[in-house]
C-alpha cells in the first residue's frame, strides 16, 4: 500500500511538472567532468586526450605507446594526405587555408551538423572533382588527419549555442546513453560506468576525450581510420548494426562527444592499439 | 607501382644514436592468394638494408618475407657525433631501391 502511495505521489509530481527541465549542455559538461575527475583522481585533465593510455592500469601499454610514438606509423599516410591536400588546393575552401580551425569541428551550419569529412567532399565537388567515396579509411582518413594535424594541440571548442545545434546535441546524447544491439549496451555502459576496466584483454577508454585523437592509426586496422569507422566498429562489438559513416546520427554523436571533450587538446592523428 | 617512401629519424643520447627507419613497402610473402583472381600474389619484400655513418657502413640487415608490411627497422650506433650523416639504403627482391639520409643532431 505504502509503495502504491509513493508511486502515485511520484506520478502525480511528474504530472504536475510536465516540462522535465532538460539539463543544458553546460550542466552536462560539468557533471561529466566531475564524474571523471572523481573516478580518476590521479589523471590530469589534458591527459584524457591520450585515450586509454592516460588511465591507471595501462602503464605497460603507455610505455609501448610512447615508443611507437617516437616514429609514429601514421607519418607516411600523413604525407599522402598532405600531397592530396596540396594537389587539390583544398586550403582555398577553408578559412585561413585550413590551418588552426579543426578544433571547431563539427559545427552547425543552420541546416545540419558539418564535419571535416563533409566539408572536404563539398570542396572537391565545388572544384569539379570527384568526392571521396570511402569515408572510413584511405584517402579521406589521410586528408582529415592532415587537416587536423595543422590544428594539433589546439583546444576543442565546439559551439552548441544555437537551437539546431542543441537539438543535434540532444540527439547525439540520446544515442550515447541508449541501449542497443544484442548485448543491450549503450556507449555509456562501457565508457562511463566501466571506463578503465578490462574487457577481455583490453582496457576500456574513458568517454572523456573520445574523438580528439581521430583519425587514428590503429594497429588492428594497419592504417588510419576515421572516427565514424570506429563508431561502426564499436556498434558491431555490441552486436548492433553499424550506421553509415557521416550519417546524421553519427554526426550528432560526434557533436555530442566532441562537445564533451571541450578544452582538451587535439592529438589527431594518433595511434591506438 | 606504388612509391616506396623511406623515412629516417636519428635520436642522439650520450654518444649513442638510435637510427629508426620506416619504409612503405608491401612486404608480400608470396603465400597470400588474391581473393578475386585466386592467383598467388607474387613475393615482394626487402632483402637487404644497410646503414652508413659518414660513408662508412656500420650495420647491415637481411630482411625477408617474415617481416611485416611497412617495416620499422632500428639500429643503435656508437660514437655518433653531431653533424655525422646517417644514410640508410635498401633493395628488394624485384630490384627496387630506396634510401634516406639524416644528420645527427
Amino acid at each position: 500500500m505504502k509503495k502504491l502511495i509513493i508511486f502515485l505521489t511520484l506520478t502525480g509530481m511528474m504530472g504536475a511538472m510536465p516540462v522535465v527541465s532538460q539539463a543544458s549542455p553546460e550542466d552536462d559538461l560539468k557533471a561529466w567532468r566531475s564524474y571523471f575527475k572523481k573516478r580518476f583522481p590521479d589523471v590530469k585533465f589534458d591527459e584524457f586526450s591520450n585515450g586509454l593510455y592516460a588511465l591507471p592500469g595501462a602503464e605497460d601499454r603507455r610505455t609501448e605507446w610512447e615508443e611507437i610514438m617516437e616514429f609514429p606509423p601514421y607519418e607516411l599516410e600523413l604525407e599522402e594526405g598532405k600531397k592530396f591536400w596540396d594537389a587539390n588546393k583544398l586550403g582555398t575552401c577553408f578559412k585561413n587555408g585550413g590551418r588552426g580551425i579543426a578544433h571547431k569541428y563539427p559545427y552547425w551550419n543552420g541546416k545540419e551538423v558539418r564535419t571535416i569529412e563533409l566539408d572536404i567532399n563539398a570542396c572537391l565537388k565545388k572544384k569539379g572533382k570527384k568526392p571521396i567515396k570511402d569515408l572510413k579509411k584511405g584517402k579521406m582518413a589521410q586528408v582529415v588527419a592532415y587537416m587536423k594535424s595543422m590544428s594539433r594541440d589546439k583546444r576543442v571548442k565546439v559551439d552548441v549555442s544555437s537551437a539546431g545545434a542543441k537539438a543535434a546535441y540532444e540527439k547525439g546524447k540520446k544515442f550515447y546513453w541508449a541501449r542497443r544491439g544484442q548485448l543491450n549496451f549503450s556507449c555509456a555502459h562501457c565508457h562511463v560506468d566501466k571506463a578503465g576496466q578490462f574487457i577481455g584483454g583490453n582496457i576500456l577508454s574513458a568517454g572523456l576525450g573520445h574523438g580528439v585523437g581521430f583519425p587514428a592509426y590503429r594497429s588492428k586496422w594497419g592504417g588510419l581510420g576515421t572516427l565514424h569507422r570506429r563508431y561502426g566498429g564499436c556498434n558491431k562489438q555490441v552486436r548492433a548494426k553499424p550506421l553509415k559513416p557521416q550519417s546524421e546520427t553519427y554526426r550528432a554523436l560526434e557533436l555530442y562527444e566532441t562537445y564533451m571533450a571541450s578544452d582538451l587538446p587535439l592529438t589527431a592523428p594518433s595511434q591506438r592499439f | 607501382m606504388a612509391s616506396f617512401a623511406t623515412k629516417i629519424k636519428v635520436k642522439q643520447s650520450g654518444g649513442t644514436a638510435l637510427v629508426l627507419t620506416l619504409v612503405k613497402h608491401p612486404m608480400e610473402t608470396g603465400q597470400r592468394v588474391d581473393k578475386k583472381t585466386k592467383q598467388k600474389i607474387p613475393a615482394h619484400y626487402i632483402q637487404k638494408m644497410t646503414f652508413e655513418v659518414s660513408g662508412k657502413q656500420v650495420a647491415e640487415a637481411n630482411l625477408g618475407p617474415a617481416v611485416s608490411k611497412d617495416p620499422l627497422v632500428g639500429v643503435q650506433v656508437k660514437n655518433a657525433k653531431k653533424g655525422d650523416k646517417v644514410k640508410v639504403s635498401w633493395t628488394d627482391n624485384k630490384g627496387n631501391r630506396g634510401s634516406a639520409e639524416e644528420t645527427v643532431q
